[in-house]
């Protein structure tokens, strides 16, 4: 840092420019007019409305024909790592499928592509799956799927079971049509819980003080909070949260609950960090079959809840024909036999079980057994008196009623 | 003349890239989320700027017992990280003579390793009837409804781990540097061990202590995943509700009050604590 | 600098305490008591780097495991194929796992080369605007990594860019930055000044004192820089979780997945990047050891 003699000139110049502060004014008000655009840029466009007429459906594949590949956006271990069916989709086809297991949770995903999707860009996939909720009611008032050809996936109206073609958050299947479905119910160790559980109010027992575990989700634990005080979830109204809400309250003051878990209370359920828990019904089934516990789901007295997890198509997609074709060859019983062998959720399709019958006849050893588990479980195959205990979430018309109900449910699970 | 005006302008030359990268990166985004914290609306219909202050209010009452606990937790934590690194970095810094980069290497080495496998590690590890808890509640040392997982002590146990490079460092690089003249002139002049180390050593030091504290204390308090992790529903810190308001409520303008909210929080707290130890220019003083 | 010691007063205590005759000793301390307290500190070190490494151990052991399904959380048996023939099971994770390594070299790199030409600046000269920026740099650490990953969500919506591998990387570089920019500077600060007053003085043109003289010098400053801007980069996940569009790093995956359960693939990978990590520390300090002789 040697002295230097500068000139005075030089000096004038230098010292006109108040560097700090003027630059930093110019770049404050760069940046309101970066926000202002922001603002106008962060408009969402809430433009379809939920039923749409079949010309709009005829408007959307006009003039589409298959590309060379699908992009397959889903959940962790929805299919098996080594992707057979994939591998037969192609065989059959000659479309290659990408497949990314990507989305963890309905929020982040939503969060994600939710930019992308409003500039009407595309977010690199053809083919989605979420679940039914409020960032799937979301997608469709913001027109963020493309309606469904149903003349373009036959197997579907064949195969699938009666009560995946009407459901009430897809009246008609427009926009989606189920991959997986699960029970949302109480799971525990008989190894520390010797009166099996039958209802919620199980949940509340102080005998099993800070060894039960509740979901995080405010649609999860909203939804038992309302089945356990007597209300139907799907037609509840703010009164009804409030007593759900009170419901969970005092739950959660009496220290029964030792954490509100994400999807990880499965570890803590088998190592006896909690006996008792909300769970589904699959997370249930694969710990057994992974570390031969012995842990029970029982679909409480007073309800459980039900929820889907369904394919759509992005508005954007570059292939939508293949993206069809692909979830028509998913409702092939035997593609979807082998899918559920190895989801261990509900699937939509019923002729597949007969055909994991077979599969679990013609098999061996552990894999027999495994199969044969499969192929009789009511987690899988759920009864329809199983199915009349079942509640689905939630709809919500509006934001202003989401965020009243997560100001009713928030509280509980964030302090 | 030329030659003086380059000479002149070499600094701003030099700092031009890495400079602009910044302002376009970090001041520009940070400027349309303080706009955007006064909007209101919702992801569907948009957001309008309507100059809503109340946010913030609404959003620090309704928070409040969070933001305390954060930074409770992160005041514990770096304490406790400052008495478990000033001992380490002491011994590196003066007795590890020529293999001191490996021992800092072996201390840095773990932290390649994604965190998350880190601490689904010690979730196994801190198990309730795990191999830790298990044998000393077998010998009842401990009762056996004890748990650390799912409380407050999880995460703070989680924070010192996971942080704990970040405060070894400075301290080191700080003790390093110390002149083993001055201290040899200490023993000179008679001084025990003990007065050479609290006269000398211990207040040449300050200045990465400091340091340590200042790039330990900002992640540690707005953390998250360590609460997520290991904690339970008392032990929730701002970054999870912050998080949840994000990407959960999408409720964007609360999330980003609470996130200036944090920010200028974290940033008084250090001035504070710079002022504290009688440093003229905290920045000068962070550096080293 | 900082404040200078006070011999004086700590003789004085020095006195009072303990009227030993003392002999002069060199600035190891008198040999025969201090053993044990250098014993002590040398064992503490090394309790707490297990300590450090406890949950590594249990990610190597759990790598050897064999669950039947998905979830790796109880021992089952002992397997080391998920070693050798079942490693790149998951194709997802080891895209994952080199996507992390791509942009982590990358991103240090261009971090190291922005940061150091920051950290000379801030260092080496003295100009307007450098409090202000030294402020900027405050801040950019300050911030919690939510805020900064909320804040360029928000950025690269607004001007309509798509979410990849470029964001990431911008993302990486912004954070990563202010942190090289100031330990290079801290090295920088300690340089003596008339060395390249030396240099000049022969006759090097100041691109020659940089390159032979100044280069040199700060190295070791710009290596700690560039070794903590590959970390950060490698084991991020806030910042990358809201810029990663369709991109996902190891540390997403991991995330992902260890809410279900984390299969032993992972765990391996984890070993692998460890051993490795363990490999260049023992070479360097072979390498310093011979050094010193």
């Amino acid at each position: 840092m040697t002295e230097q003699r500068v000139d005075p000139a030089l000096l004038r110049g230098l010292s006109g420019r108040r560097i700090d502060r003027r630059d930093i004014f110019k770049i404050a008000g760069l940046g309101a007019a970066v926000s202002a655009a922001a603002a106008c840029g962060v408009k969402g466009q809430a433009t379809g409305s939920a039923s749409q007429a079949p010309d709009q459906v005829q408007k959307f594949w006009a003039g589409k024909s298959a590309g060379p590949t699908v992009a397959f956006a889903n959940w962790p271990l929805y299919m098996d790592p080594s992707h057979p069916e994939l591998k037969k989709f192609t065989a059959q086809t000659g479309m290659a499928v990408t497949y990314k297991e990507v989305i963890n949770d309905d929020p982040t995903w939503f969060a994600k592509i939710q930019p992308q999707l409003a500039a009407k860009k595309s977010i690199g996939y053809d083919l989605m799956v979420m679940t039914n909720g409020v960032e799937f009611e979301e997608c469709i008032e913001l027109g963020f799927y493309a309606p469904l050809d149903h003349s373009k996936m036959p197997n579907y109206t064949a195969n699938a079971a009666p009560k995946y073609k009407n459901e009430a958050f897809d009246k008609g299947n427009v926009y989606s049509v189920p991959w997986a479905s699960g029970i949302t119910g109480i799971g525990y160790n008989p190894k520390y819980i010797k009166t099996p559980p039958t209802s919620l109010e199980d949940l509340l027992n102080t005998a099993y003080k800070g060894k039960i575990g509740m979901m995080s989700d405010t649609q999860e634990i909203g939804n038992f909070g309302m089945m356990a005080t007597g209300s139907n979830p799907e037609t509840s109204t703010p009164d009804d949260w409030k007593k759900a809400a009170d419901w969970l309250t005092k739950q959660r003051n009496s220290g029964v609950v030792r954490k509100y878990y994400d999807q990880d209370y499965i570890s803590a359920l088998s190592n006896g960090d909690i006996w008792m828990c909300m769970a589904w019904s699959g997370d249930i089934f694969q710990q057994n079959a992974s570390a031969g516990t012995n842990l029970q789901f029982v679909i409480p007295s007073d309800g459980g809840t039900l929820w889907t997890d369904n394919m759509t198509i992005p508005i954007t997609a570059a292939n939508p024909v293949g993206a069809m074709q692909l979830i028509n060859f998913f409702y092939d019983p035997k593609i979807a036999a082998s899918l559920a062998e190895y989801i261990n959720y509900i699937t939509p399709v019923p002729a597949s079980q007969p055909i994991i019958t077979s599969d679990a006849a013609a098999a061996t050893g552990e894999d027999k057994a495994a199969l044969e588990q499969v192929a009789k479980s009511p987690l899988v195959f759920p009864s329809e008196s199983d199915y009349s205990k079942l509640h689905y979430y939630r709809d919500f018309k509006t934001p202003a009623e989401h965020s009243q109900y997560q100001a009713v449910f928030n509280p509980i699970v964030t302090s | 003349m030329s030659g003086r005006l380059r000479a002149r302008l070499i600094p701003y030359l030099t700092i031009l890239p890495g400079g602009l990268w910044l302002v376009v990166f970090f001041v520009v985004p940070m400027i349309a989320m303080l706009s955007l914290s006064l909007q209101q609306g919702d992801v569907v219909h948009g957001f309008q700027q309507t100059w809503h202050w109340q946010t913030y209010t609404t959003a620090i009452s309704a928070y409040r017992d969070q933001l305390i606990r954060s930074f409770q937790y992160g005041l514990i934590s770096t304490v406790l990280q400052i008495i478990i690194a000033y001992p380490i970095a002491y011994w590196i810094a003066f007795r590890a003579g020529s293999r001191k980069s490996f021992y800092l290497f072996l201390i840095l080495l773990p932290f390649f390793v994604s965190f998350v496998l880190r601490t689904v590690s010690w979730n196994f590890i801190l198990a309730d009837n795990g191999i830790l808890l298990g044998p000393l509640k077998d010998i009842h040392l401990l009762p056996q409804g004890y748990h650390i997982l799912a409380t407050g002590t999880a995460v703070v146990g989680g924070l010192t781990y996971n942080y704990l490079p970040f405060m070894i460092l400075p301290i080191y690089v700080a003790l390093e540097r110390v002149d083993p003249r001055q201290v040899e002139a200490a023993y000179d002049l008679y001084a025990t061990r003990i007065s050479a180390f609290r006269k000398v050593i211990l207040p040449l030091s300050i200045p990465g202590v400091f340091a340590g504290v200042v790039i330990t204390f900002v992640p540690v308090s707005s953390d998250y995943v360590n609460a997520h992790i290991l904690g339970g529903p008392t032990s929730t810190m701002i970054g999870n509700v912050i998080q949840n308001q994000y990407l959960g409520t999408q409720d964007y303008p609360t999330a980003s009050a609470l996130s200036f909210v944090l920010m200028a929080f974290l940033l008084i707290g250090i001035f504070a604590y710079a002022r504290a130890l009688g440093t003229e220019d905290a920045l000068e003083v962070a550096a080293r | 600098m900082t404040s200078v010691a006070e011999p004086r007063g700590s003789a004085l205590d020095a006195l009072e305490e303990n009227a030993k005759p003392r002999t002069r000793r060199s600035s190891r301390g008198p040999r025969p008591r201090r053993r044990i307290g250098d014993v002590l500190l040398h064992g503490y070190t090394w309790l707490v780097i297990l300590w450090l490494s406890l949950p590594i151990w249990v990610m190597i052991v759990f790598s050897f495991n064999n669950p039947r399904g998905r979830y790796n959380t109880t021992w089952v048996g002992f397997t080391t194929k998920f070693w050798s023939t079942e490693l790149f099971a998951y194709q997802d994770l080891t895209n994952a796992l080199v996507a992390s390594l791509w942009i982590a070299v990358v991103s240090t790199i261009v971090t190291t080369i922005l940061g150091t030409m920051v950290g000379i600046a801030l260092g080496k000269y003295r100009f307007r605007g450098q409090g202000s920026f030294n402020l900027l740099l405050f801040a950019v650490i300050s911030a919690p990594e939510i805020v900064l990953g909320a804040a360029l969500l928000s950025l690269f919506t607004t001007i309509n860019t798509g979410l990849g591998y470029i964001t990431i990387l911008i993302a990486h570089v912004m954070f990563s930055l202010a942190f090289v920019a100031i330990v290079v500077r801290a090295r920088v600060l300690t340089l003596d000044p008339s060395i390249e007053d030396a240099a000049r003085d022969l006759g090097a043109s100041s691109w020659t004192t940089f390159r032979r003289v100044t280069f040199p010098m700060i190295f070791p400053g710009i290596l700690s820089g560039a070794l903590l801007a590959f970390v950060l980069s490698i084991d991020d996940y806030v910042v990358t979780s809201f810029t990663s569009g369709n991109v996902v790093t190891f540390p997403l995956w991991i995330y992902g997945v260890s809410k279900l359960g984390l299969p032993p693939q992972a765990d391996v990978m984890g070993t692998i990047i460890f051993a490795l990590g363990l490999l260049i520390a023992l070479t360097n300090g072979i390498v310093s050891k011979r050094r010193a002789r």
